[in-house]
């Protein structure tokens, strides 16, 4: 409530090179709790970077990172995961071998730090299970709680990585096109979720499907070719002509 | 995987069910046991099949469950067979203390060369392994003065164990301290696979991205898994000193590196059990062949090594495992009626 | 002094050479198809054995040599089809396995076939003698290598650099969605680049054999030099597993002549470092993964 002022997540200066490429220049960003901001951007514009940047899975070259006053720029991915910051994969990243309740049993395992305490574990795990069948309640998910992963169909594994995301109390929740891959016919399914995120966490989503990030986003932010070109209401974006011509090229119509 | 849901059943079926599944567990045991008193002739082999079996368990720790894929792992058996020979020869004859500093210190070994490479992976970490691997035998080969050099180490001498169990040609001793030597670690890696940190081994070995993404750290987890690996082979290499009273380079080679990874591929991978069936078969078989033609065995377990890779991913123990299915399925419909 | 240092320079060159004919196609096999292939050193060794033998019952050395190549290329060829077609979709546990198992069978068929002494290969007369190479006398047979390396080397060189079928072999080794995707055949190609390689391994395990000794346990005793040779230079990387052949022979070869007490283990501590420092070897294919 205090905070309501301060961002989440703050971000400046964020500078990032592969070699001659600059995937990233001087971005800044900052995060609400409770905000609903889209990243869009034509390919190649490094949206995925930034979100590997923000997660530390690569390291920036310079600028700061801070999540809830904290600079995390220092912390290795997993910790960072504890301090609140969480993502989603644009391709799916899932133990398929595993059924669906127990990947977000693992997920809250992990949370809680059980690894190191197994002496009492039969209780632990069975605390883990009880807790991922309510996500998957929650998400829809309970029917194929049993199912292995990778019996699944693409659009619930795509909600699965979403489930597994939210098990772990995140602050911050990074969505990697979280539509990617989703057949049209069950791309509402995704939009429902989407809809009913909790509305503390602050959701930064990179999405091509403009109708989800339109509808979506309370705010929007264009990157091209690793820099911030602006962040606006969807309504502003879209009518930018900035923006048109980024995407559709210069010579517009 | 544990059953997740307890579906509700007649108490009699489920009790009967918990006992089936107990009796399963026994078994081995029961076996190792009834063997001693039964084939007294045959002590020497059950005590190579047992030391075969922790060896294997220990590889089963880091390849099965964890994924750590290494062909070093004779590095961490042979260590520790040297190092309960040298203690023989030069310290003391005591094999528990023996069995305790080879333990430890090939855990330690363990530990470092952990450190050292399991940030790096595929192909760069198996040659790593296989560096350590060939580095050591070296040593050993070379340092003639305190391993024998290719002849081997010689003089070691026991004492009694406890003061007055003698190891002896009769082999009683070595088999039994064997057999509870490999009935703890059993437990101790039972305890480990089934635990959330064995749980968490099991999802990076599938895909350490994800478990990165949700908090876990994978490295230090790799880390210690491989210094448990490390410690338990060391514990069968320190057994097998105490079972033969030699240690020759052959604990140090690559061909035994790849014969306890074979063991463990025919009884079945992420199985503590498939390590019991794969080493009996493995031995079975070199046993019987042999008598046959002395490379007979290479043959089979060579075609066997093909047949399981491209036709049977579970191993044996996904024969066992569909075999129990179809009882256990039986049984239910048995109980219905 | 000269005469010292260019007598271990010629010998660890020459080691070299044996070295690269051999691992040369298996860092193709690496890179290419990305199968960790354990069983290279087989064909290395059913080369040297079939010219052992035919050399033995008299028939003439380079005749043996294009045997021993055709056969283990056919041979070669045969497996890949079978058993090596399966592994590229899976892991690198079940290549190891697999590779392992066929090890192993090389190995029985071997003894059971020749027993388990070491076997020679004889030499035709002019390559046991020596020869006057101005400041010394040194055997013909390492100058022969030499030449024989050479020449493959060149060759190999100008067919992945200025050929089409290299263009496409370097290609599917950069990037082998993309190459299938533009329409190479990739499925032919990798048989043809596999027979070829166990062709080579057989022309350096026959020649190699006076360096590298013909007995059953050759294919796993050496494997782990070829796997050096492969990963120091990089998975896929000709000019890579030259230099790292080429350098491994000499850092041996030197080894073994200074401190020849510790020089085998040093050197394992040497590679241990170096892929620590360079895990993508030292002159890997430019997109090496």
């Amino acid at each position: 409530m205090n905070d309501a002022a301060e961002p989440i997540l703050s971000v400046r200066g964020l500078c990032k090179k592969f070699g001659a490429l600059t995937v990233a220049q001087s971005v800044d960003l900052n995060l609400e709790s409770g905000a609903r901001v889209g990243l869009i951007g034509p390919n190649g514009a490094g949206k995925t970077t930034l979100v590997n940047l923000l997660t530390g899975v690569v390291s920036a070259d310079a600028g700061s990172i801070l999540l809830g006053g904290e600079a995390i720029d220092k912390l290795k991915p997993e910790d960072r995961v504890h301090r609140g910051l969480v993502r989603t994969h644009q391709i799916n990243t899932l133990l398929v071998e595993n059924s669906v309740r127990d990947n977000v049993a693992i997920a809250i395992a992990e949370r809680e730090r059980y690894a190191w305490r197994g002496l009492r574990f039969t209780r632990q795990w069975r605390a883990c299970l009880e807790e991922a069948e309510e996500r998957l309640h929650e998400i829809g998910l309970a029917r194929e709680a049993d199912r292995e992963v990778r019996h699944l169909p693409y659009g619930e594994q795509r909600l699965l990585e979403i489930a597994i995301a939210l098990a772990l109390k995140p602050q911050v929740l990074l969505l990697d096109e979280p539509g990617a891959g989703v057949p049209s016919t069950e791309a509402h399914i995704i939009h429902e979720v989407l809809d009913r995120l909790p509305s503390a966490i602050a959701i930064l989503i990179i999405e091509h499907d403009m109708d989800l990030v339109f509808r979506f986003a309370h705010e929007i932010i264009v990157l091209v070719q690793g820099m911030v070109l602006t962040r606006d209401v969807p309504e502003k974006i879209a009518a930018d002509p900035k923006v048109r011509a980024v995407y559709l090229g210069k010579c517009v119509l | 995987m544990m059953a997740t849901s307890e579906h509700s059943a007649p108490t009699g079926a489920a009790g009967l069910r918990n006992r089936f599944q107990t009796a399963w567990h026994v078994l081995p045991w029961l076996v190792a046991i009834v063997f001693f008193f039964v084939a007294s002739g045959y002590l020497s082999l059950g005590t190579q099949i047992m030391i075969w079996i922790l060896f294997a368990i220990s590889l089963d720790l880091a390849l099965g469950y964890a994924g750590i894929v290494t062909l070093g792992h004779a590095a961490f058996f042979g260590f520790g067979a040297y190092v309960a020979g040298i203690l023989t020869v030069r310290a003391t004859g005591d094999p528990l203390i023996g069995l305790l500093v080879a333990t430890a210190l090939t855990g330690l070994l363990g530990f470092v060369t952990g450190i050292l490479t399991l940030h790096t992976k595929g192909v760069t970490f198996l040659m790593l392994t296989l560096a350590i691997l060939s580095m050591i035998y070296e040593y050993a080969n070379r340092a003639k003065a305190l391993t024998g050099g290719d002849d081997g180490l010689q003089g070691m001498s026991l004492d009694p164990l406890f003061g007055r169990f003698e190891f002896n040609i009769f082999g009683h001793t070595a088999y039994i301290y064997t057999l509870v030597v490999l009935f703890l670690w059993f437990l101790i890696a039972w305890r480990v696979v089934h635990s959330p940190f064995g749980r968490s081994l099991d999802g990076i070995r599938q895909n350490p991205r994800r478990m990165r993404a949700i908090g876990t750290p994978v490295w230090l987890r790799l880390v210690a898994i491989y210094t448990l690996s490390a410690a338990m082979a060391g514990s069968a290499g320190a057994l097998q000193a105490y079972a033969t009273r030699f240690v020759g380079l052959s604990v140090l080679s690559l061909f035994t590196s790849g014969i306890v990874a074979v063991t463990l591929i025919l009884g079945g991978t992420k199985r503590i059990y498939g390590a019991f069936i794969g080493v009996t078969i493995y031995f079975l078989v070199q046993d019987y062949t042999a008598k046959i033609d002395p490379h007979l065995w290479e043959f089979v377990i060579g075609g066997l090594l093909i047949a399981v890779v491209l036709f049977l991913e579970g191993g044996l123990m996904s024969l066992v495992d569909s075999a129990r299915n179809g009882l256990a399925r039986l049984f239910k419909r048995s109980n219905r009626t | 002094m000269i005469s010292y240092a260019m007598t271990i320079l010629l010998d660890g060159v020459s080691f070299g050479m044996i070295l690269f004919i051999i691992s040369v196609g298996l860092t193709v096999t690496m890179g290419l198809m990305r199968v960790v292939n354990l069983a290279h050193g087989s064909f290395a060794m059913i080369g040297g054995y079939i010219t052992a033998y035919m050399t033995q019952k008299g028939y003439d050395f380079y005749l043996t040599l294009a045997v021993a190549a055709v056969a283990a290329g056919l041979l070669g060829g045969l497996c890949e089809m079978t058993v090596y077609r399966p592994l590229y979709r899976k892991g690198e546990l079940a290549q190891v396995l697999l590779t392992m198992g066929l090890v192993f069978i090389s190995i029985a068929a071997i003894n059971a076939i020749f027993g388990a002494f070491p076997y020679p290969v004889i030499m035709p007369k002019y390559l046991t003698e020596l020869v006057d190479i101005g400041f010394r006398t040194y055997p013909a047979y390492r100058l022969f290598v030499l030449a024989v390396g050479g020449v493959i080397a060149a060759i190999l060189w100008y067919v992945i650099e200025y050929t089409l079928l290299g263009a496409r072999l370097r290609a599917a080794v950069d990037n082998q969605r993309m190459a299938r995707a533009i329409g190479l055949n990739v499925n032919v190609l990798f048989t043809l680049t596999f027979m070829v390689g166990c062709g080579l391994a057989a022309v350096g395990g026959a020649i190699g054999a006076g360096m590298l000794s013909l007995e059953p346990i050759y294919a796993l005793k050496y494997i782990v030099l070829f796997l050096i040779v492969v990963i120091v230079g990089g998975e896929g990387s000709f000019k890579g597993s030259f230099v790292a052949a080429i350098a491994l022979g000499v850092i041996d070869t030197m080894g073994k002549y200074f401190i020849p007490e510790v020089a085998t283990y040093m050197l394992y501590v040497a590679i241990f470092v170096l892929l620590l420092w360079r895990p993508q070897g030292l002159l890997p294919p430019k997109s090496a993964a």
